[in-house]
């Protein structure tokens, strides 16, 4: 480490340790010196790549800005967690713009490459040195951008779980429609956990009304493969158990064809054509006649 | 028929059965081993013939869990009592017992099943009232 001497653009004698030490605030410096033209260099980089093409170009300045002095910031206190936060922030922000992952990546990456440029031509005269700033400089940049990466990538996660719990809120009601008959109408696709949610909420509700049928109807429910139709297999036989019989309705002509050619065996569910149909069933069953006023003396 | 393990048949049955007229009635409170199961599928059908039962009902509304050979007993009980001319009910199946049981995808086929107790025995009525046993759909009302 003697060597360190005779570099001209670093005047300082010192151990290796303190000359570690020494390059990331040199370099912080001359990063804080170029700011403007080299923020000004990467908000170009990113238009010129496409990249956050849903943001205008004075919102992509802005957070061009923003994104550089924490960068740099980071660079110097070289502390994950204050990044970490920034980045969680920045994704908070972000990501309702609908902002995707590679962008974030392209851009973070964008600006680890056009520091890493400005630095080649800073050292470009002495190849020891600028080997050595590059040895300090990219680790703490690819910890950057790493970090980056993840957080917004969880932020998302976070979002999408998020997400996916207010839709399960959005409950399926289990309505009482006459004595001992209930309906179920399910919209929206129907996928296992939501099965599992849906035939313990209509067995709650078997209970609590003491239904003897339940009408439920599958009209909005866009697509029925397999899984899905065992699941409705389960959720009547369950009903059954209850002591609750179970009418299917509305199977579009699509999925009753799909359900016959991939051959799940409905035998055991009993099929109406339509909502009314179904109710008219049910009503059959537990004895209820409807009739018009006028009808009733025929 | 599951082999009978000894120790069901030594201890006393630790669940009692009821006689209501002409119905048999089990209620089962705690989890019964496999020996218990085997011991009261064994005496059911044993007094379905002496007290010429024509229904049987087993309560498990207390019960939250029932196990497969639990269950698969109670299917064979039913049919066992069927053969000798009773209808069984199993009522007051709980709703997490009930999905348990659909997991399984255990085959109830000679098993009725109702809501309650009560339930139970007006489905008792009106299967034995038929006289055959055989499911008759939907009641008979005075619709004004």
């Amino acid at each position: 480490m003697q060597e360190t001497q005779q570099n001209e653009g670093f005047t300082q004698d010192a151990s290796g340790g303190d000359r570690d030490g020494f390059l990331l605030p040199e370099l912080v410096a001359h990063l804080r010196e170029g700011r403007t033209a080299l923020r000004q260099e990467w908000a170009t980089r990113i238009t010129d790549a496409h990249l956050l093409s849903s943001m205008t170009s004075q919102e992509v300045f802005s957070e061009a800005t923003s994104v550089y002095d924490n960068y740099v910031e980071v660079l110097e206190t070289g502390s994950v967690e204050e990044l970490r936060h920034y980045a969680r922030d920045l994704s908070e922000r972000i990501i309702p713009r609908g902002v995707e992952t590679h962008e974030v990546v392209g851009i973070v990456l964008l600006l680890r490459d056009v520091l890493a440029r400005s630095l080649f031509e800073k050292y470009q005269k002495d190849f020891r040195l600028l080997n050595e700033v590059l040895d300090a400089y990219e680790p703490a940049a690819n910890r950057i951008a790493n970090t980056v990466a993840v957080s917004f990538v969880d932020e998302r996660e976070r979002v999408i779980r998020q997400q996916q719990d207010s839709i399960l809120e959005l409950s399926t009601p289990v309505l009482q429609v006459r004595e001992r008959l209930l309906i179920l109408p399910i919209i929206g696709v129907l996928d296992n956990q939501r099965a599992r949610q849906l035939t313990e909420q209509l067995l709650r509700g078997i209970r609590t009304h003491r239904a003897k049928v339940v009408v439920i109807d599958i009209t909005g429910v866009p697509d029925v493969d397999e899984s899905v139709a065992n699941s409705l297999v389960q959720t009547v036989d369950a009903s059954r158990l209850m002591g609750a019989e179970v009418i299917i309705t509305g199977l579009s002509s699509e999925i009753a064809q799909t359900l016959v050619t991939i051959g799940v065996d409905l035998t055991k569910m009993r099929t109406v054509g339509d909502l009314q149909g179904g109710i008219e069933e049910a009503e059959r069953q537990l004895g209820f006649k409807v009739m018009r006023n006028g009808d009733a003396q025929h | 028929m599951p082999s009978i393990e000894p120790g069901g048949m030594t201890e006393p049955l630790r669940v009692s059965i009821l006689t209501q007229g002409r119905y048999l009635i089990v209620s089962i409170h705690t989890a019964l081993d496999d020996g218990q199961m085997t011991r009261l599928q064994r005496d059911l059908v044993d007094q379905v013939g002496r007290q010429r039962s024509r229904g049987i009902i087993v309560d498990l509304s207390t019960l939250d869990v029932l196990d497969s050979f639990a269950t698969r007993t109670l299917t064979q009980l039913a049919h066992a009592a069927q053969l000798r001319g009773a209808v069984t009910v199993v009522v007051g199946i709980a709703p997490e017992v009930a999905i348990a049981m659909t997991q399984l995808a255990l085959q109830m086929n000679f098993l009725r099943t109702a809501l309650d107790l009560e339930e139970g025995l007006a489905l008792l009525g009106e299967l034995t009232g038929a006289d055959n046993g055989v499911p008759s759909q939907g009641r008979s009302h005075d619709d004004h």
